[in-house]
């Protein structure tokens, strides 16, 4: 009787139907994929993307080259060479990311002392020449300057858990 | 032949009347070839876009609106690529065959009258020139994995080999119980055999129906029947070694022959250009007039299936293949036109007015 049945199921493409049936649904519903340049997927606050060095208000560099992050980076993706400034501050003479090497987990933000290197939002960035992967000091206090308002705000919004 | 008398007329004001009936036939040629190749480029983007929605994506919607200009890109894309030819091929056949995959497929419109009453050539073995044609097909694919010299590729023209054989007998056995409905091998004459929605060939022949839909997937080479190309499991199959246009040339091939099976489909089973409100309106209502644009939402149906079942269904493995062709439709074919034999016999059901 089973049997039977089974074999008249078969027979009649039941199943077959019934995945026909799904594929039919499915049809109109609702997108997962999203039209990437239009739309975009809603972002946290602690993205980890491109670097940048920061600026107090006044201006003047946070960074004051204790190394720290060039000692915590697992990938060694960073390179620093320091000196006495003409103010009698520590001051980087060279602060070099590899963004080849990086492999942005966020250490050398945590790692910072006074706030100086952090990790931006921005992650819509790609090179066309050789060398452009390195991310000079100048560079990086350039989007530093450029983005302070977004990082500002990205810190503050993370200050209660840090 | 369509005559249309604006274009003899336009025709003959430049060459003499000797000559005017074949080119008029040759413009009317590239007039259809040229519209079922801009159908098959859109079925392409239809496709992917119809198996994307399935899957929850998109699909291709980048080039152009909705994704228009998508098969134009594709096309310059492949135009521009080199066309390799392997060390040890077989030079000749490695070239010919994808035309010879791709000319039984255009061939095969010559006797479908995509209006009532103009097929080009409306010979009275339509059905058999289809029967033939279709299976010509398969040379193509056949010529294809043995020039390559691969063993991917040979292995693909074997299982197709061997799956055309299998369902082709089907098909044909399908094809007669359509043949025993309408008296005719003239396709014109089978599309008026039938009459009113219900009494099209679907609803007495619906066994039939179903299993000359299956066969025409298979008989294509289309998931789930696709073992011939298997990309999970011979790469791409008979198309291996090919690349640029070659390659495209299969899929041309492919995509019209797909159109090819729906439209037969219709033709055979669905009353092809009738119109379904045909004795439920009045007669002189253009709703109930038979017409091109009865056929081509029918077509487009089956057209939509065919993606849809690939979209649905996983890759048959290939004793499986065999065993549906062979212990499946194969019986119900022959059981089903033992059926008709009797109803032709007690005048039941479409056959009440047969001699």
């Amino acid at each position: 009787m089973q049997g039977l049945r089974s074999f008249i199921k078969t027979f009649l493409l039941w199943e077959l139907l019934q995945g026909l049936w799904v594929t039919l649904k499915s049809m109109f519903a609702t997108k997962i994929t999203l039209n990437y340049p239009e739309e975009k997927a809603p972002q946290s606050s602690r993205f980890r993307g491109l670097h940048a060095l920061r600026r107090y208000p006044n201006g003047e560099e946070r960074c004051i080259a204790c190394k720290l992050c060039e000692a915590v980076c697992p990938a060694l993706a960073i390179t620093i060479e320091s000196d006495v400034a003409s103010d009698g501050t520590r001051r980087t003479t060279r602060y070099d990311i590899d963004l080849f090497k990086c492999i942005y987990c966020g250490f050398c933000e945590e790692a910072c002392p006074v706030d100086a290197i952090v990790e931006t939002r921005i992650h819509e960035y790609h090179m066309e020449k050789r060398g452009e992967n390195i991310m000079s000091k100048d560079k990086l206090l350039g989007i530093g300057e450029r983005y302070e308002a977004m990082i500002a705000a990205d810190r503050a919004a993370d200050a209660r858990y840090r | 032949m369509w005559d249309w008398t604006p274009l003899r007329d336009w025709i003959s004001g430049y060459i003499t009347p000797y000559w005017t009936t074949p080119l008029l036939l040759a413009v009317q040629t590239l007039i259809v070839m040229i519209s079922v190749i801009l159908v098959m480029a859109f079925y392409t983007l239809a496709e992917r876009r119809v198996i994307g929605w399935m899957q929850y994506r998109r699909g291709p919607n980048r080039v152009g609106p909705w994704g228009f200009g998508q098969p134009f890109a594709d096309v310059m894309k492949l135009i521009f690529k080199e066309i390799m030819i392997p060390a040890d091929a077989n030079g000749f056949l490695f070239r010919v065959a994808p035309f010879l995959a791709l000319v039984p497929a255009l061939a095969l419109w010559a006797v479908i009258p995509l209006r009532p009453e103009h097929a080009f050539a409306n010979i009275d073995a339509g059905l058999l020139y289809v029967l033939a044609l279709t299976s010509m097909g398969v040379y193509g694919i056949i010529l294809a994995g043995w020039a390559a010299n691969s063993k991917y590729a040979f292995l693909g023209a074997m299982r197709s080999a061997a799956q055309i054989v299998a369902y082709e007998i089907a098909m044909g056995f399908a094809m007669v119980g359509v043949l025993m409905a309408s008296g005719s091998l003239n396709i014109g004459e089978i599309i008026h055999r039938q009459s009113g929605m219900f009494g099209w060939n679907w609803t007495w022949l619906f066994p039939l129906f179903i299993v000359y839909f299956i066969s025409g997937v298979a008989e294509t080479n289309r998931a789930p029947f696709d073992v011939a190309e298997g990309e999970s499991e011979i790469v791409a199959g008979f198309h291996v070694d090919y690349s640029g246009m070659a390659f495209a040339l299969f899929f041309v091939a492919e995509y019209v022959n797909m159109i090819l099976i729906s439209t037969l489909t219709s033709i055979f089973f669905f009353g092809g250009w009738l119109s379904p409100l045909d004795g439920w309106l009045p007669a002189d209502s253009w709703l109930a007039q038979p017409s091109f644009f009865w056929l081509a939402p029918k077509v487009f149906f089956f057209m939509f299936t065919f993606l849809w079942l690939r979209a649905t269904f996983p890759r048959y493995r290939y004793d499986q293949i065999m065993r549906l062709g062979w212990k499946a439709l194969i019986p119900v074919t022959l059981v089903w036109l033992l059926v008709e034999m009797v109803m032709v016999y007690a005048h039941v059901g479409p056959w009440k007015g047969f001699p």
